[in-house]
């Protein structure tokens, strides 16, 4: 009889603590409760229930616990202060799958939200235990281990760097392979937090053979793994040339150009991202992709999008055109030019426009033949109207101020320099005028249109002070033409006209 | 003394007479005087001037003689500024020309190809729009999937939902809602139940998160010693009878894990599997998917196909810059060209392809 007694006072307090458990569990998960939850001092509440006997409640109690760590720092932080980890630490290596689960749950909240936070978990040793879970048979297991090792490695490089010191990238490439998509993305959300941090950490990825892999999946239908695939080769590709060759080397083009045609904006501008940082780092690399068709399909792209999602494939035509004048001129034929003017006079966004000008100005610069196509779009006038507009931030002000003496250098196709003499601030004013006093003196038709057409007459009333610059190249212009012409379109002819009637004397017969 | 007398007698005479032929005489006499002085005067100057016209004669011949000299001797001079000059023009004409020539060359040969960048824009715009038109078809193709695919949704919805309300379906006695007498023929739901199955009964699903194989259950059952359910069951139940196995046995027979034979314990297909995962694991770690065959004969009926770039008959710059031809014979002197000009870049990337794959010496 006593016993059953006895027995009943246990259930009734295993009852007791399940039900508990539970209801924290539930209530962690609306983000309304947790304050109040916090103040109930639920942490120091749940700190004994992760040691208890009946695993079930080990679990929900380790579930709890991740669901409030995950809400905010200032929790995760007492989750760490109660030196709730080490013991984390220890029952992960030895307990079933779903704690495992739950407590890899727990150090990826915990780990997310600071480098510091991050750094205790390194500290406690949870690293090793976490790679040891990534050789777990359940693939559940194995994406919350990879999970917590990505948001830990997120932070810098030190951590990246224990990271891989724990031996987690040959794992995580076994990982990709897996069957479970859920485990691919993690796992390649994962590598590509370790390999955007430096050189080392991305070859470190690339020795393990990752980049074959994850070329492969590009192929994948699911958006979201295509989208931490190509970011992950993006952050490879993007250190230096020998790791950007290593990864044109695994035969994405041209299956990545299929992945700009998406209906997901962020696969969309992942692959952007990746061909620009392929093409950035050599002129033999941009080739490469303008001679794969990377060019027009870049620039189809950039016309299906809006917003931030254009801003990798205007930095890419860009880079491409920086390189050398043909391939400029490729960027050219592939009709690059007038989508990225609309992108310069429909984007919102300073930074977009920036990098629209930065990209005009550097396929402008190399010819003649390059700035006739620039300044034929008429972008001209919009770039001056940004350089001038007050409202521009100084990035986007310094980019076109630069972009239009780029382009005015080499243009001589005048009836698109002839409006800057009209509204033209005196510094960029000096370069037009120079640009009219090169071309006008070989081309009859020339002047006669820059007569008919007011230039003239705009020329002589510039002010410029005697011996500058801009005197020699208005002198110039005027030796172009004869005297009479050029008296009877300066200034105050009229009034001299008139001042010699006054003073004419009427010859009396 | 006559005389004296006379004499005496005319010398009062005689100073008038001499005053007065004097003095009448006086202006006959200056203008003799002026008359003489005229003749002379025009009679020297007649001289002088004869003579001053004879030096002058000889003065203008000895001046032209000398004018003509210098003349001369500048008309040397000129001729010779005149003729280097024209020299000059000439040479920097002819060197005009051949540097016109050699610069043409020059830039045509070894730094430009004009007709091979316009080839490769062509090629350049003509993969473009290869790729376009790719990518409009594969963006075309996955609407239609994706349009196909919502149908098929929308099918199984409707047909679920037609299985659901078989019970509507009108019988014999009593038309259904679908098939009012009214209505010239019945709705298309009609036929939709009555081409439908109806649904059995809902088996109570099991809420399971994680799939269930046989490995799992091996692996989990060694820590589930105690029932799952949240509510232990109630103690004070109405007692049973009779002498009873002691509860520990009982429940080790209950929960007793799990040993299959054998037989059971691996999966049927194991060795499919093991297969697959070989030709995956070969396939991974292949680079070329066709098997090896011997040369000799398989690459026989394979023609060549070069890409676009290549099969363009204008090519790239050849990066050999010879000025010199290759056969020591022909060459006049022994020592080697200086180079004075400083070498083009483009010869310091011969040799190195963007890829280091193909390292040619």
């Amino acid at each position: 009889m006593s016993q059953r007694q006895v027995l009943q006072v246990f259930e009734q307090y295993q009852k007791a603590r399940t039900q508990f458990v539970q209801m924290v569990a539930e209530l962690a998960t609306r983000p309304q409760n947790i304050e109040t939850l916090q103040n109930a001092g639920v942490m120091s509440l749940l700190r004994p229930l992760l040691l208890d006997v009946v695993p079930t409640i080990q679990q929900t109690a380790a579930l709890a616990l991740g669901r409030l760590a995950n809400y905010n720092d200032d929790l995760a932080e007492a989750v760490v202060k109660g030196d709730i980890l080490p013991q984390l630490v220890y029952s992960l290596a030895e307990q079933n799958r779903f704690y495992k689960k739950a407590a890899a749950f727990v150090l990826r909240a915990v780990g997310k939200h600071s480098p510091q936070l991050a750094q205790a978990i390194v500290d406690c040793g949870a690293l090793d235990t976490l790679v040891i879970c990534l050789e777990d048979f359940d693939p559940g297991v194995k994406e919350a281990a990879a999970w917590a090792l990505g948001y830990i490695a997120r932070h810098n490089a030190e951590l990246s760097q224990a990271v891989v010191d724990a031996g987690a990238v040959p794992l995580l490439v076994l990982c990709i392979q897996e069957p479970e998509i859920a485990l691919k993305r993690i796992a390649a959300s994962a590598l590509s937090d370790i390999a955007k941090h430096s050189p080392e950490l991305a070859q470190t990825v690339v020795d393990a053979g990752a980049v074959a892999h994850l070329a492969q999946m590009i192929l994948n239908p699911d958006a979201k793994l295509k989208h931490q695939v190509l970011s992950a080769l993006s952050q490879v590709a993007k250190h230096s040339v020998d790791l950007a060759e290593m990864v044109v080397e695994a035969e994405i083009f041209p299956v990545v150009l299929t992945c700009l045609k998406d209906k997901d904006e962020y696969v969309k501008k992942n692959a952007c991202t990746l061909i620009r940082e392929i093409a950035k780092h050599t002129p033999e690399l941009s080739q490469l992709v303008v001679n794969a068709g990377g060019a027009a399909a870049v620039i189809d792209c950039i016309g299906s999008c809006k917003g931030n999602t254009r801003l990798p494939g205007i930095m890419m035509l860009g880079y491409v055109a920086a390189h050398s004048e043909n391939l400029a001129m490729a960027v050219i034929i592939s009709k690059g030019v007038p989508q990225l003017s609309v992108c310069l006079s429909e984007e919102p966004e300073d930074h977009i426009k920036a990098a629209a000008a930065w990209a005009l100005g550097q396929i402008g610069r190399h010819t003649p033949e390059h700035a006739r196509a620039v300044a034929v779009t008429n972008t001209l006038p919009v770039l001056l109207s940004l350089y001038m507009s007050t409202e521009s931030s100084e990035d986007l002000q310094v980019k076109s101020k630069k972009a239009i003496k780029n382009i005015l250098q080499k243009c001589t196709y005048l009836p698109a320099l002839e409006p800057f003499l009209y509204d033209a601030p005196p510094n960029i004013l000096k370069h037009v005028v120079g640009q009219f006093s090169k071309v006008l003196p070989h081309d009859s038709k020339a002047r006669r249109l820059f007569v008919t057409s007011g230039g003239l007459k705009k020329v002589q009333e510039i002010k410029a002070e005697p011996g500058s610059l801009l005197q020699d190249y208005i002198n110039s212009i005027n030796n172009c033409y004869p005297e009479e012409i050029v008296r009877y379109y300066s200034p105050g002819y009229s009034d001299t006209l008139l001042q010699r009637v006054d003073s004419y004397q009427p010859l009396i017969n | 003394m006559a005389t004296l007398a006379r004499l005496q007698a005319r010398s009062l005479t005689v100073g008038n007479e001499y005053y007065f032929r004097n003095s009448v005489v006086d202006p006959f006499r200056n203008k003799e005087n002026d008359a003489a002085v005229k003749i002379q005067s025009w009679f020297r100057g007649c001289q002088v001037r004869a003579y001053i016209r004879h030096l002058h004669r000889i003065v203008t011949i000895i001046q032209k003689w000398w004018r003509g000299f210098l003349g001369r001797k500048q008309y040397q001079l000129t001729v010779q500024v005149a003729y280097y000059t024209m020299m000059m023009n000439l040479y920097n004409a002819m060197a005009v020309r051949i540097q016109r020539r050699w610069r043409g060359y020059r830039v045509r040969k070894y730094l430009f190809n004009y007709y091979y960048l316009k080839e490769y824009l062509r090629v350049v715009s003509e993969t473009n729009d290869a790729i376009r038109k790719a990518l409009e078809e594969f963006a075309e193709m996955k609407e239609r999937e994706e349009k196909k695919a919502n149908l098929e949704r929308e099918e199984k919805k409707r047909d679920y939902q037609a299985r659901k309300m078989h019970y509507l379906l009108s019988t014999k006695q009593i038309p259904g809602i679908y098939n009012s007498p009214f209505r010239k023929e019945p709705d298309p739901w009609e036929l939709q139940l009555q081409k439908a199955k109806p649904l059995t009964h809902q088996r109570p699903k099991v809420k399971q998160k994680y799939s269930t194989s046989l490995t799992d259950w091996l692996a989990c059952t060694s820590a589930r010693s105690f029932p799952r359910s949240e509510i232990l069951p109630p103690i004070n139940r109405k007692k049973c009878q009779g002498p009873f196995r002691d509860i520990t046995e009982v429940l080790e027979q209950r929960y007793k894990p799990l040993e299959p034979t054998l037989r059971v314990a691996e999966p049927i297909d194991e060795l499919k599997l093991a297969r697959e995962d070989l030709r995956r694991k070969e396939w991974l770690r292949n680079v070329n998917d066709n098997m090896f065959l011997p040369f000799s004969s398989y690459h026989k009926n394979e023609k060549y196909i070069p890409s676009m770039h290549l099969s363009s008959k204008y090519s790239p710059i050849s990066h050999k810059e010879q000025f010199r031809s290759e056969d020591p014979k022909k060459w006049i002197c022994d020592k080697d060209f200086q180079t004075v000009l400083p070498s083009f870049e483009l010869f310091s990337k011969y040799g190195k392809l963007y890829s280091k794959a193909g390292q040619i010496v």
